[in-house]
């Protein structure tokens, strides 16, 4: 029973996911990323997890979400630099812990620290080309798995996410007289899927309620499509969600609704406890 | 007339080989462009949103039949259109192309020889010019200006539809694909521009060049991009294109395409060195196949001042600013061939992509990345030792036969050629096959 109960908890299968995706990219498609800096972000990430744990007063070290954010951050963040590596790291963890609003963190970890040094650096980039369309069958059949799994629970983010972001390309390609095969090209985007799946779903960073979620979801949709395709700079959808994201305590506010809490052991019996993922 | 609706022509670049020591073996061969047919190559020079982007023309045939319409991301003026010189491209490929260098075995019997390489690793004329204004106003077409610019009477147009410029090209005997209307259109909308650039006979045989110079264009835009949909419409099969690109920060990929290392750094077998073209271009087929024909292919990414070994010197700072590397000084460091980097502040990336429109539906968008690690396509031809010997060399000659079977593996591998041909190509040491190299037949009934 403890185990099955262990099992509902979704961050197990993000991991599992994570993972399978990273050694996909670094042993089939070669994505060129440094285990260095992949060790680097992983002990920073635990190593800040752990300090902002005792600082806040925390009565449990949860490293789950600490190791999902460095999985998220490996697998997206290109850097030469080990140092920025571990910069992202501790930005990501960190964010968790400072910028905090009504109990809830307001950026995605991964994402803040991303975009954060893609504007401070010039060694920091993403490759959003990289996963080609042969991995992306298996890709797609991972993220719905993740769907089924977690019996499609806060899963219209990313629903809501996908189908506007289709739409404004489909529209785009209508409005422009394209073949359909280009908008299809755009959506078969490795960088985009990760983003939708494991990114933007995130339920700690992402209103309360459904209405809210889709809401938002929406916007970062019509945001990430504006800076694609109107501004022509890449990277949309990530700097699309850094900016939408200080109107989640907004839409809180308007639209009333319960926290998110990972599934665990005696999670409902501490309620009152301010969980930071 | 005829209209050639590409981005650009290739240009037919002349094999030089040469054969010259340099720091990390000793350079042998290079894969240029002139191996591929129909290739394009195109230099992006970019910073921030500024972009001169510089075409190669190779076309081939009456020069009057000659013009071509190339799509720009912004409305641009005489002052940003320039004619380059051919030579400058011929140059950066040949500095950036795949490379085979050799090293040969020491004598086996010289004791004390410690086995080391070095450093392992004017105007158009008045009546025309109104008769086409008067005729291009009619058809929804605006001739934003056109002026000659060296052998090139260039036009820049502007239109408010699409089928208006269609039809005004074809009013004007331009031969237009089929398909190209959609494509433009499709342009238009993103508020990209045209101009067609036609040969003007007179000014080229005052210039007197006998071929046809390379177009530049500086522009600035945040696109950082290369329009290569209408280059897909001229149905001839795959199209070759070469981008190099010359930025200040580092290496540059693509962003809706997956940017590929070719594979590099392998040893291969020393008959090779005859055949280097054929061996570059089945292993750039193989590896495009494997890759589902959807790749963009890294060959070369180095910072300008140096190189390792060298297929040409890198190139000059005269010859960068005139490929519009427009942040460099006057002052920069002439091209010499450097074992050690020498700050040019510029890094070069060569990418060569095969393309067509079912697999490269989108134009190519690039993004300049951080990553300044050096690539280059390079292949190693180790020689046997060939020398009297002065000893019992008969483990010297196994081990060479062991080399000589992994590099036929390799080389089978990289291009999909037959190994048992490949085998039967190579001197084995000491004249016998090694064991390895004797497959039982029925490894092969499914492979």
């Amino acid at each position: 029973m403890k185990l099955l109960s262990t099992l509902r908890d979704p961050r197990y299968y993000q991991i599992v996911v994570l993972t399978t995706l990273l050694t996909i990219g670094i042993v089939v498609l070669d994505f060129g990323i440094h285990w260095q800096n992949a060790v680097t972000i992983m002990m920073t990430a635990q190593a800040t997890q752990f300090l902002g744990t005792r600082l806040a007063g925390l009565p449990r070290f949860d490293p789950l979400s600490a190791l999902i954010t460095s999985l998220s951050l490996t697998l997206l963040l290109r850097t030469e630099l080990i140092g920025l590596a571990a910069a992202a790291a501790g930005i990501a963890i960190g964010s968790k812990f400072l910028i905090r609003v009504h109990g809830k963190h307001v950026f995605n970890p991964a994402n803040v620290a991303l975009v954060t040094l893609m504007l401070l650096s010039d060694h920091a980039w993403v490759s959003s080309g990289q996963w080609g369309s042969a991995a992306l069958g298996a890709f797609g059949l991972a993220c719905l798995g993740f769907l089924v799994l977690t019996r499609a629970k806060r899963a219209e983010t990313t629903i809501a996410f996908l189908c506007v972001y289709g739409a404004l390309l489909f529209g785009r390609a209508v409005w422009l007289g394209d073949p359909m095969s280009i908008p299809m090209h755009q959506l078969q985007n490795g960088a985009l899927l990760i983003f939708a799946f494991f990114m933007i779903s995130d339920p700690k960073t992402t209103p309360n309620t459904a209405v809210g979620r889709t809401l938002f979801a929406t916007l970062v949709a019509a945001i990430a499509f504006t800076i694609q395709f109107i501004f022509y700079q890449p990277n949309g959808p990530i700097l699309a969600l850094i900016l939408s994201a200080p109107l989640v305590p907004l839409i809180d506010a308007v639209l009333q609704g319960s926290h998110y809490r990972w599934e665990k052991p005696g999670a409902r019996a501490s309620a009152s406890l301010k969980g930071v993922q | 007339m005829r209209l050639m609706i590409t981005l650009v022509t290739a240009l037919v670049t002349f094999t030089v080989t040469t054969t010259a020591q340099a720091f990390c073996g000793f350079y042998v061969a290079r894969a240029d462009t002139s191996l591929f047919n129909r290739a394009s190559q195109v230099v992006l020079v970019r910073d921030d949103d500024r972009t001169v982007i510089t075409m190669a023309n190779d076309f081939e045939g009456e020069v009057e039949d000659f013009a071509v319409v190339i799509p720009v991301p912004t409305m641009i003026e005489r002052e940003q259109i320039n004619v380059g010189d051919r030579a400058v491209i011929q140059h950066l490929d040949a500095y950036t192309s795949p490379r085979l260098v050799e090293y040969h075995d020491p004598d086996p019997c010289a004791r004390h020889e410690v086995y080391e390489m070095l450093g392992r690793d004017s105007d158009f004329p008045a009546a025309a010019n109104k008769q086409m204004r008067s005729s291009a106003r009619s058809r929804g077409v605006t001739i934003e200006a056109q002026y000659t610019v060296g052998e090139y009477d260039i036009l820049i147009l502007s239109a408010t539809q699409s089928d208006g410029l269609i039809r005004w090209l074809n009013d004007n005997d331009y031969k237009i694909p089929q398909g190209a209307e959609r494509v433009v259109d499709s342009y238009l909308k993103q508020d990209m521009r045209f101009f067609v650039a036609k040969v003007n006979v007179e000014e080229q045989s005052k210039l007197g060049y006998k071929y046809l110079r390379p177009i530049q264009v500086a522009y600035e835009s945040n696109k950082f991009m290369l329009p290569i949909r209408l280059g897909t419409l001229n149905a001839r099969g795959k199209q070759e294109l070469y981008v190099y690109a010359l930025t200040r920060t580092g290496r540059v990929e693509t962003t809706n395409y997956r940017t590929v290392k070719l594979p590099s750094n392998v040893n291969v077998p020393e008959f090779v060195d005859g055949e280097f073209g054929d061996f570059y271009r089945a292993m750039f087929e193989k590896q495009t196949l494997k890759e589902d024909e959807r790749a963009v292919f890294l060959e070369y990414a180095w910072d300008m001042g140096w190189c390792d070994p060298c297929a040409a010197d890198p190139l000059s700072a005269k010859e960068l600013r005139q490929l519009g590397v427009f942040w460099l000084g006057s002052n920069g460091k002439e091209g010499k061939r450097m074992s050690q980097p020498q700050a040019q502040n510029v890094f070069v990336t060569r990418l060569h992509v095969s393309y067509d429109a079912e697999h490269f539906p989108e134009d190519l968008m690039f993004q300049e990345t951080g990553d300044r690690t050096n690539y280059q396509g390079r292949y190693v031809i180790q020689r046997a030792w060939k020398g009297e010997a002065s000893c019992d060399i008969s483990e010297y000659e196994a081990s060479v036969r062991e080399r000589q079977e992994r590099e036929a593996q390799q080389l089978a591998n990289l291009t999909g050629w037959d190994v048992d041909e490949i085998r039967g190509k190579i001197p084995f040491a000491g004249g016998v096959q090694p064991e390895s190299g004797r497959d039982p037949w029925w490894k092969r009934i499914w492979n």
